[in-house]
């Protein structure tokens, strides 16, 4: 089974349009959206949800009035500020690493579980898809994101697939290099601006560290051409595979709107044609991965 | 005041809000606290006064003192530490420098070290000044470096705090604390979908927000019904103009080109101002 993510690094540069794509492409693919604190990949492919699970993926501590004498050990060994004046328990600060717990002289603090996302197991049109939830301004978005590939891998073995396309959240942290250990393929999307280069820039050196073979591909290609030819040579240098060019074409936005992905939306469009070619060289090239 | 700036889903323009109401008003203080991919100096090119590195608290071993009873482990919520009957491993990566460890070592095998993940840089455009964090390539952790970033904040000026993307941890930690939040939209389905997970998150966090709809003019128009049901304030809208695109793409602030744009900030500037009482 082979394993492909799709990251960015900048945010809004076209990740989910394209992994959406691909999902239709595939044939026997399993798709896992790991952008867990913001998920859009459902809004265009549709899942039937088929199973649930809740995530408890930090803790959380408390403190028993009953049995605080404030003597405010707790909040001065606390490295994360998370204990209030009035001893109570900032959950918004709070990591749930339990220092306090075993600082109180009165026993008066415990941690506590909390169910912060849940998991999903899905149906689409197109085959079996993993996803998931984080409650809003929760935490351990990374450790979600392990449990969505861990359900793809699965799925793909339960199915017979050979495939898992995971749809990367932006950035280069946590959850990022969550969605990046261990797979064949990283396709990293970028836009032809100035941030949209340095945030591909770091992005690849992201999958270098990882070992991860990287592709290139530029959205939205058109909005500036000479940007366009600095990440070719760029990628030309570093011996880097640009797999395709996308046009700017408002159908995206038109296909989104309409909850299709841009292959169903408008199948004879510019973008279409250039997305099947991108795919193209990715499979062939991960097909002669042994 | 401190106002962030945040948006859910990535790429709606939270950078240029940022960077174009920063240039147009005075006394400004700058942070960009998405340390994974800061962006907001390729836009002001400041000239950077200040570098230092950002380490995080890690444990230290001292073989000799370890017998290897396993407690450190044990005690650790975020694995990272792993320890065997003849071996202790420590992953700096993982480790959150809570001190627990340490703490809890009863051979007081484990001492404070520390563990490089970024690096804090200062600058000035004019009398603003611009603090970004830019985290190793790597490390998974952004929250500390920005703390670091929020602990440069300077209250006697406008601070303005450009957060990343999402709605997970490091975005609480950039908008913790600050008087009023700005969320960057666009009005398409991923924008809007993404824009409720972040007013659940603020109103959670109890801070005032308000909505900017970048890329007005494309997409549909559920965004504004939905500002409309819940009542939150659409505080300015910037057309999709080919033009704000490729200043964008060039790393020019289109205030700078289209001044008549200046006004329109400072108007939004001043609108939080009142909204935040100020």
């Amino acid at each position: 089974m082979k394993q492909i993510t799709v990251l960015s690094g900048k945010g809004g540069t076209g990740k989910t349009t394209i992994t959406a794509s691909f999902a239709v492409l595939a044939k026997r693919a399993v798709v896992a959206d790991c952008d867990v604190d913001a998920p859009d990949l459902h809004m265009l492919l549709h899942p039937e949800i088929v199973e649930t699970q809740e995530f408890k993926g930090s803790k959380l501590a408390f403190i028993d009035e009953a049995k605080c004498i404030k003597c405010g050990l707790c909040r001065e060994k606390c490295k994360f500020n998370a204990i209030t004046e009035n001893f109570t328990i900032d959950p918004f600060s709070c990591e749930g690493c339990g220092v306090c717990t075993i600082v109180c002289p009165t026993n008066a603090i415990t941690l506590t579980e909390r169910v912060s996302g849940h998991a999903y197991i899905s149906k689409t049109k197109y085959g079996f898809m993993a996803h998931a939830m984080l409650s809003p301004s929760e935490a351990n978005s990374g450790k979600l994101v392990t449990l969505v590939r861990q359900n793809a891998k699965i799925l793909a073995e339960k199915e017979n697939c050979n495939l898992v396309i995971i749809d990367g959240p932006p950035g280069i942290g946590c959850p990022v290099i969550a969605s990046v250990t261990g797979v064949d393929a990283g396709l990293v999307v970028t836009e032809p601006t100035m941030s949209g280069i340095h945030d591909l820039k770091r992005a690849l050196q992201l999958l270098g560290h990882f070992n991860v073979q990287p592709f290139v591909c530029v959205n939205m290609y058109d909005i500036n051409k000479d940007n366009t030819e600095r990440i070719e040579s760029f990628c030309k240098e570093n011996s880097i595979e640009v797999a395709g060019k996308i046009p700017f074409n408002p159908k995206v936005v038109e296909a989104m709107v309409n909850g299709k992905t841009i292959m169903e939306y408008s199948p004879e469009c510019n973008v279409t044609y250039e997305i099947k070619r991108v795919w193209k060289n990715i499979s062939k090239a991960l097909e002669s991965k042994s | 005041m401190i106002i962030s700036v945040a948006s859910g889903k990535g790429g709606t323009g939270k950078t240029s809000v940022a960077v174009n109401m920063a240039l147009s008003i005075a006394n400004v203080q700058l942070l960009d606290c998405d340390v994974e991919e800061p962006n907001a100096h390729l836009l002001l090119h400041p000239k950077i006064s200040h570098e230092e590195p950002v380490y995080t608290l890690i444990p230290n071993l001292n073989e000799e003192l370890c017998d290897h009873c396993g407690k450190c482990a044990n005690f650790c919520q975020y694995n990272a530490i792993f320890a065997s009957s003849e071996k202790v491993l420590i992953f700096p990566e993982l480790c959150h420098g809570c001190g627990g460890c340490i703490l809890i070592c009863p051979k007081k095998a484990l001492t404070e070290g520390k563990h490089r993940i970024g690096t804090l840089k200062r600058g000035h455009i004019g009398d603003s000044e611009l603090v970004y964090g830019e985290l190793e390539v790597g490390e998974p952790m952004a929250v500390p470096l920005i703390r670091e970033v929020k602990k440069c904040i300077d209250k006697s000026r406008n601070v303005i705090l450009d957060a990343p993307p999402g709605t997970s941890c490091p975005v609480i930690e950039t908008v913790k604390g600050s008087d009023f939040c700005i969320l960057v939209t666009e009005p398409t389905p991923f924008g809007l979908h993404d824009l409720k997970i972040a007013v659940q998150v603020l109103k959670d966090m109890k801070i005032p927000s308000g909505v900017v709809v970048n890329r007005a003019g494309i997409g549909n128009g559920k965004v504004y019904k939905y500002c409309k049901e819940e009542d939150i304030p659409i505080l300015l809208e910037i057309p999709y103009q080919r033009r704000i695109a490729e200043l964008y793409s060039e790393g020019v602030p289109f205030s700078q080109e289209m001044p008549e744009w200046k006004e329109k900030f400072r108007t939004l500037f001043n609108e939080v101002r009142r909204r935040a009482g100020k």
